[in-house]
């Protein structure tokens, strides 16, 4: 397997820039995941990798070696599309053995390979039968057996999940992840769904019409939000917002907002007097009757364990996440406090953080 | 709007039965949700109703009428499509009149004009009315999709998966949306999904549906909280529900033929370090961010159980268990009532 070192990489369509400067590294092993809306550049960047498309500028080394102009055909990897593509009159073995039928390799090193591939994607007690009879599961691991077969330098995978309902969705997250462990793959991965992201990735890049907003581990990225963009497409329900105006200091342990006072990381940049959003996870939520901080119930959702509350605020929509043991009713107005050391601040008009003891460690 | 009933509705293709014997009404103003897997048998649920197809045996009651033999026309029903479908050429206001501009309507323009904006209004597109549909992003296409359905008032509204091509933010902003209209418009609705947390949201009540029965209908708390079977359990609840064996907690009272213990989350508490009852070793800890999972192994069955991400358990640490008003199964996985 290989390493994928990507650096400044421009695409223009005509007036449109599609991608903007991107630069990382996939390191050898990484299961890397490019996450973003549609129109953010993620699959444009895929592409260019794979070589479908060229890049206006940029340079893409794979395993060192310069492949940004090479033809896709001599880049050794293998490209997953949406998975059910396979050859409907063909048995399990040779949809498998496909890739190899123009490689060169002897009869008995493609059967040889076959079954080594099917073994790994414990389907090898179906080589003979049919693939049209057979289930859901057992297709996606068909054609996932097809991607590997060629033992290529790295995978890339484009939504491949995308059209599947959810329990065989989070069944193919864990086989999709194993399997890229047991072969010691590199796999560059695109999606706009952040729970597969977060369910699968080694680290994640936030992408936003074109450019990276952030780069780190699911955990960082949810936890410390580079941007309002990252803490708004992350998360489920995402993070929520309260507008709030005022002087930042390093060393500020609060802020005011509304007229209420509410303690956060301590502050480690200084900002004039300007606006500013208190970014809040639904979790870190907690109803409390003393505090200044009100809101009005306008949505509840039961969810068993938990509820989702919405609540309207004069400072805009605060999302909670609490035990379905607590009563609340549309129409309560209800007291809001924080877990104050998971609060993020944002510049409102840049929309990045401002560091506080929230990125010290 | 109006009350809707199937009895004992059959749908068979070639040797395939889709459907067999359902039975359910779907009350006048009801957000009812079938809920199910792919093949389960929901679309063909919703395409029985709307006169897509015809069943083989039983009978659909439309607002008190038998409806079984007449003409999706007759039926004065609204279908909203997984994809969202609109005319290309047309602008958003045009998509939302287009129901209403059928010649057997002959409805006035200023009329038209009026529940345009109101439904434009409601769905929240009234900002776009003169855009070209194609320029608008997914979200606004399925909010115009769902407007143009809403423009009418039928008998009962018809969703299948109307979210499920959305990304994750949207759907979770047009789940509450929905809600909110169906609320504010008293309207029949019969949703479709396989996703248990739109289910649970959105439904006054759920039907579950498995290889064309229905297994349960409730509340999604009466669904939830007295699932009938453990199929019903798994169904509802994130993360599943854990399936332990009895034996493996043999000092739990329970009733008389439990076989298994049905165990959420909130059913279980651990306690650090072994309680000679029930032991298990933490074996896997996974922070979510939201909240940490830890992986329970107890004799051989893996409990998954929520704890708070400020929790100091981690993998290797004995704990012992103890349930707290848990569900009970009998060999034939029916629960017991205790």
């Amino acid at each position: 397997m290989a390493s994928i070192q990507v650096s400044a990489l421009h695409k223009r369509f005509d007036d449109f820039v599609a991608v903007n400067g991107s630069d990382f590294t996939v390191q050898h092993g990484e299961f890397f995941v490019l996450l973003g809306p549609s129109g953010c550049g993620k699959t444009t960047t895929l592409r260019m990798i794979a070589g479908l498309e060229l890049p206006t500028s940029g340079t893409i080394l794979l395993d060192g070696e310069d492949v940004t102009f090479e033809r896709a055909g001599r880049r050794d990897i293998a490209f997953v599309f949406q998975m059910f593509a396979l050859y409907p009159h063909m048995s399990t073995r040779n949809n498998i053995a496909f890739p190899l039928k123009c490689s060169g390799l002897s009869r008995s090193e493609i059967r040889k390979r076959v079954e080594e591939t099917a073994q790994l994607l414990r389907i090898d007690h179906l080589l003979g039968k049919s693939v049209s009879g057979l289930a859901g599961g057992d297709r996606q691991r068909v054609a996932l057996g097809r991607a590997i077969v060629r033992r290529p330098k790295a995978f890339l995978m484009d939504e491949p999940l995308g059209t599947l309902d959810t329990e065989f969705r989070d069944l193919m997250i864990n086989e999709l992840r194993a399997l890229h462990d047991r072969i010691d793959a590199t796999t560059v991965y695109v999606t706009h769904d952040q729970m597969e992201a977060m369910a699968m990735a080694d680290r994640i890049a936030v992408m936003n019409q074109g450019m990276m907003e952030q780069l780190g581990p699911p955990q960082e990225v949810y936890d410390k939000p580079a941007s309002v963009f990252v803490a708004d497409f992350i998360g489920s329900p995402p993070m929520s917002f309260l507008k709030f105006h005022g002087e930042l200091r390093p060393g500020d342990t609060s802020v005011q907002v509304n007229g209420a006072q509410v303690p956060i990381p301590e502050v480690r940049e200084g900002f004039a007097a300007d606006n500013f959003l208190l970014g809040v996870r639904p979790e870190h939520v907690r109803l409390d009757p003393a505090s200044d901080l009100r809101g009005r119930v306008s949505g509840v959702e039961y969810l068993g364990t938990t509820q989702i509350l919405t609540m309207n605020t004069p400072q805009g929509v605060v999302k909670a996440r609490i035990s379905s043991s607590e009563p609340v009713e549309i129409g309560d107005n209800v007291g809001l406090r924080f877990l104050s050391s998971r609060l993020s601040v944002f510049h409102e008009s840049s929309g990045r953080a401002v560091r506080t003891a929230l990125h010290d460690e | 709007m109006a009350e809707v009933t199937l009895k004992k509705v059959s749908k068979r293709f070639g040797r395939t039965t889709a459907i067999s014997e359902l039975d359910f009404t779907i009350r006048d103003g009801e957000f009812f949700v079938l809920l199910g897997p792919t093949g389960a048998g929901k679309t063909t649920t919703l395409r029985l109703i709307a006169g897509l197809e015809k069943p083989e045996e039983g009978t659909i009651i439309i607002a008190g009428q038998d409806a079984t033999s007449d003409a999706p026309a007759q039926r004065d029903v609204s279908f909203v499509f997984q994809q969202y479908s609109l005319y290309p050429h047309l602008s958003v206001y045009e998509n939302l009149a287009f129901p209403l501009r059928a010649p057997n309507r002959k409805m006035p323009a200023a009329e038209i004009a009026q529940r345009v904006e109101r439904v434009a209004k409601m769905v929240r597109i009234d900002h776009k009315l003169q855009n070209r549909s194609t320029r608008l992003s997914g979200g606004e296409m399925q909010r115009v999709a769902i407007g143009r359905a809403l423009i009418r008032e039928p008998n009962i509204y018809l969703m299948d998966e109307p979210l499920s091509s959305l990304d994750a933010k949207l759907r979770v902003d047009l789940r509450l949306e929905i809600k909110r209209i169906q609320r504010d418009m008293g309207a029949t609705i019969l949703y479709v999904t396989h996703d248990a947390v739109e289910a649970m949201t959105l439904a006054d009540r759920i039907g579950i549906l498995r290889e064309g029965q229905l297994v349960q209908q409730g509340s999604p708390r009466e669904i939830y909280e007295r699932p009938r079977n453990i199929y019903a359990a798994l169904k509802l609840g994130q993360p599943a529900i854990n399936l332990i064996p009895a034996e493996l907690m043999p000092a739990e009272p329970k009733p008389p033929n439990t076989v298994t213990f049905g165990a959420r989350t909130e059913h279980i508490t651990i306690s650090r370090g072994q309680n000679g009852k029930a032991d298990g070793r933490v074996v896997l800890t996974e922070h979510l961010g939201n909240q940490s999972n830890l992986l329970i192994d107890l004799k051989g069955t893996q409990v998954l159980v929520l704890v708070p991400p400020e929790s100091t358990l981690s993998t290797g640490d004995e704990v012992g268990l103890n349930l707290r008003h848990p569900l009970y199964f009998d060999r034939e996985g029916e629960r017991i009532q205790p």
